[in-house]
């Protein structure tokens, strides 16, 4: 970096200078070196030896022989693989607007406000991200469960049925209620710190133009912090095509309207341990990968003018 | 500059030497890790993995009977957790123990992968007169024998007597009985109902077919590249068609099992009958919530004809030897004499609420009188359990048979719960999604 600056200088102090950086440097990976090596040990070297055995195929009655691609094109032709895409593809494009519609409104409300209300409810609303996600989707199935959830009490007093929450057709949205809960208290935070770094001044001007709040929200502070909600729904993207936690949770108490490949990392999970088919279970692992790589860049391609990176 | 750096690689060499101290407990397999005591530290250790209650004290009793061989047990999770341990250790080759607990229906799936050793060759047949002939069958396949039975699952029937008598029903001893006391419990306007078919039955579900004729798998290691399936059986639908009509007109539940709401409804007298293993129980008497004033009453599963009753089986578990087993002979033993004592099993029976396969428990007059509190003092292995255990002939099971059950689920939620197919369709789909799963395994269709 500093090497354009130094290349007018003499010899000499330029040597001395690169070596102090070369020292540096070597000071910094001996520091990075621990993490380095964990990080090796538990994500490249796992991942190297799940692509390889991704390429080989293992049958209960024959045995390991190596297959290459043919797995892989089993995975993008299984109908049970594509149905999950298809159903975490479903759940994005409904979860993620809502959980950003919910973060958003609630971090510009809080915005103006600037009383120890807005203090507490930022709490608040973050609270639930601090809660384990697996104890979350516990909480949740015993709200839902039709005999210890406060659903039958509450609809009884208005001399209703309560809905059942965990049948194919209400599962959905149980689920997107589940998420929508835990995660919007996290992107708010994301959205508010966003909010908070933008120049009051700006807010001023705007009125002195004669802005009402609703124009100043939409008009000045949401496509200021463009950049901070395409990462907010990047993150989203790449949490909601790897769904896993809630629909397993959940299957405790709704396996009939929760198969064990709802989506496709549960279908990777069900492969390896429960039908102990491992080299297929690492090729729709790695296949979900390559979906949700496409999903992600794909996103930030399509925003490249308001996401901020060059 | 450089004490800098110095000073950091001390920071750094002290945090690792620190680091290594949090893993000084997690010895591979050896004997820091048992949860029970070893009583003689010189004799060889073999690893046990069990979910059965109160075996501390079966273990302890071994131990101290034995000066050659030591047990050390943990308890590595229950039933689906267990084995997706063992399973990954399979698959890595290494961690798992030497003698485990699995239920008879996961033999051949384990055995199809070379993970367990033919105990013939390490005097199986030593014990096999103390085991009753549908026990054995389950526990082999043609001349090998994969485990030593420990426990079973004879079907019988629980029933609430208060409240059966309270809506004027006999106990039915046929299904046609079965149905009728359904519609009548219905039509008095009960709050409850008589039963609950669950979708995720699994062995439940195939015990019930079991018991119209069906015979879903037929499966032999002597030739492991073979497998016969034959789910879409008349039997098979005729069942499952029974079953629809009652849960189609409300009278019987399809509640999923064993879920906390399934566990409450079981004891607070929304089912008023419970068809139910010889586990079935223990189970009762370990969950929350009875209702006051309950009287459960025990009496044979209904039957299709009356004249020739069929017995079923609903789980059950047995020990087998690992292949990882560093001493197979020394893990032999144990899997042969581990539950093979009338003092292991007096705890088994009492503490445990088991239902010993083992010959000289299973026919003793202890046994056989025992009357037990939670029925009224009914001696329910005289009426009940006792014959279902020895008309038992054994089933077959496939080696996917985890596949299997799933897809069973599915069809039955298809069926009972969503409504979306009959019987004989469902069990049709069922039909070809096995024999398609069996040939991309690689075996050939019998």
């Amino acid at each position: 970096m500093t090497t354009q600056a130094l290349s007018a200088s003499p010899a000499r102090p330029q040597r001395r200078r690169a070596s102090g950086i070369v020292r540096r440097q070597r000071v910094g990976w001996l520091f990075v070196a621990p993490f380095l090596v964990v990080f090796a040990a538990f994500l490249i070297f796992p991942l190297i030896y799940a692509f390889g055995m991704s390429l080989f195929s293992s049958t209960l009655a024959t045995g390991t022989k190596f297959v290459g691609i043919d797995n892989y094109i089993k995975a993008f032709t299984d109908p049970l693989f594509l149905g999950g895409i298809g159903r975490v593809v479903l759940y994005a494009v409904v979860m993620i607007p809502a959980q950003l519609l919910v973060a958003l409104v609630a971090a510009l409300l809080l915005d103006n406000l600037a009383t120890w209300l807005s203090k507490l409810s930022r709490l608040l609303i973050f609270a639930p991200y601090a809660i384990p996600v697996v104890i979350g989707a516990l909480m949740w199935s015993f709200l839902y469960s039709p005999r210890f959830g406060p659903a039958g009490t509450i609809f009884g007093l208005f001399g209703l049925d309560a809905p059942n929450f965990l049948s194919s057709d209400s599962i959905f949205f149980s689920l997107v209620n589940v998420v929508t809960w835990q995660w919007s208290g996290y992107y708010m935070i994301v959205i508010y710190a966003a909010l908070r770094s933008i120049d009051p001044a700006i807010y001023e001007a705007a009125r002195i133009d004669g802005a009402n709040g609703w124009q100043i929200a939409t008009r000045i502070k949401v496509p200021m912090i463009s950049s901070s909600m395409v990462m907010v729904i990047t993150f989203a993207l790449i949490g909601t095509l790897q769904f896993f936690t809630e629909p397993t949770v959940l299957r405790s108490i709704a396996s009939g309207a929760l198969p064990a490949d709802y989506t496709p990392n549960m279908y990777a999970f069900a492969l390896a341990f429960s039908y102990s088919q491992f080299n297929y279970a690492s090729t729709i692992a790695f296949s979900l990968a390559l979906v949700v790589f496409v999903g992600s860049f794909g996103f930030l391609f399509l925003t490249r003018k308001q996401n901020g990176l060059k | 500059m450089k004490r800098k750096i110095l000073a950091a690689s001390g920071a750094i060499a002290v945090a690792a030497v620190a680091l290594t101290g949090c893993s000084g407990g997690a010895q591979a397999g050896g004997g820091d890790s048992c949860t029970n005591k070893i009583v003689n530290k010189d004799a060889t250790q073999v690893s046990v993995w069990a979910w059965y209650p109160a075996f501390e004290e079966v273990v302890d009793l071994f131990n101290e009977n034995h000066d050659d061989v030591q047990i050390c047990w943990t308890n590595a999770g229950q039933g689906n957790d267990e084995y997706t341990k063992f399973s990954t250790s399979i698959e890595s080759g290494s961690g798992a123990p030497d003698v485990i607990m699995l239920e008879a229906e996961v033999l051949s799936s384990f055995a199809i992968r070379d993970a367990l050793v033919d105990l013939s060759e390490y005097g199986a047949d030593e014990v096999k007169d103390d085991y009753t002939e549908g026990a054995w069958k389950d526990v082999s396949s043609g001349d090998a024998v994969y485990a030593i039975p420990v426990d079973g699952g004879p079907m019988g029937m629980l029933y609430r007597q208060d409240i059966l008598d309270e809506y004027g029903i006999a106990a039915p001893t046929t299904w046609d009985e079965f149905a009728a006391a359904a519609q009548k419990l219905k039509d008095a306007g009960a709050p409850g109902v008589l039963a609950n078919f669950p979708p995720n039955g699994r062995a439940f579900t195939q015990a019930l077919f079991a018991q119209a004729g069906s015979t879903p798998f037929e499966y032999d290691s002597a030739n492991p590249l073979e497998i016969g399936i034959d789910v879409n059986d008349q039997a098979s639908k005729d069942v499952l068609s029974f079953w629809q009509g009652l849960t189609d007109s409300g009278a019987v539940a399809v509640d999923e099992a064993f879920t906390a709401d399934y566990n409450t409804k079981l004891v607070d007298g929304t089912y008023a009958i419970y068809l139910a293993a010889a586990w079935g129980p223990g189970y009762l008497q370990g969950l929350e919530g009875a209702q006051e004033g309950a009287v459960w009453r025990a009496a044979p599963l209904p039957q299709w004809d009356a004249a020739n009753p069929v017995q079923v089986n609903w789980g059950g578990s047995t020990f087998a030897v690992t292949e990882q087993a560093k001493d197979k002979e020394a893990a032999a033993v144990v899997a042969k004499e581990i539950f093979g004592t009338e003092e292991a099993w007096k705890i088994g029976i009492e503490k445990a609420a088991l239902f010993p396969l083992w010959k000289p428990i299973l026919e003793s007059d202890y046994f056989r009188d025992l009357e037990y509190p939670f029925f009224g003092g009914q001696q329910i292995n005289k009426d009940v359990f006792l014959q279902a255990a020895a008309g038992y002939t054994g089933l077959t099971f496939s080696p996917f048979q985890n596949y299997a059950y799933d897809q069973l689920q599915e069809e039955v939620t298809a069926v009972v719960v969503d409504k979306s197919k009959d019987p004989s369709t469902a069990l049709d789909d069922l039909q070809s999604s096995l024999e398609k799963y069996a040939t991309e395994q690689g075996f050939e269709l019998k």
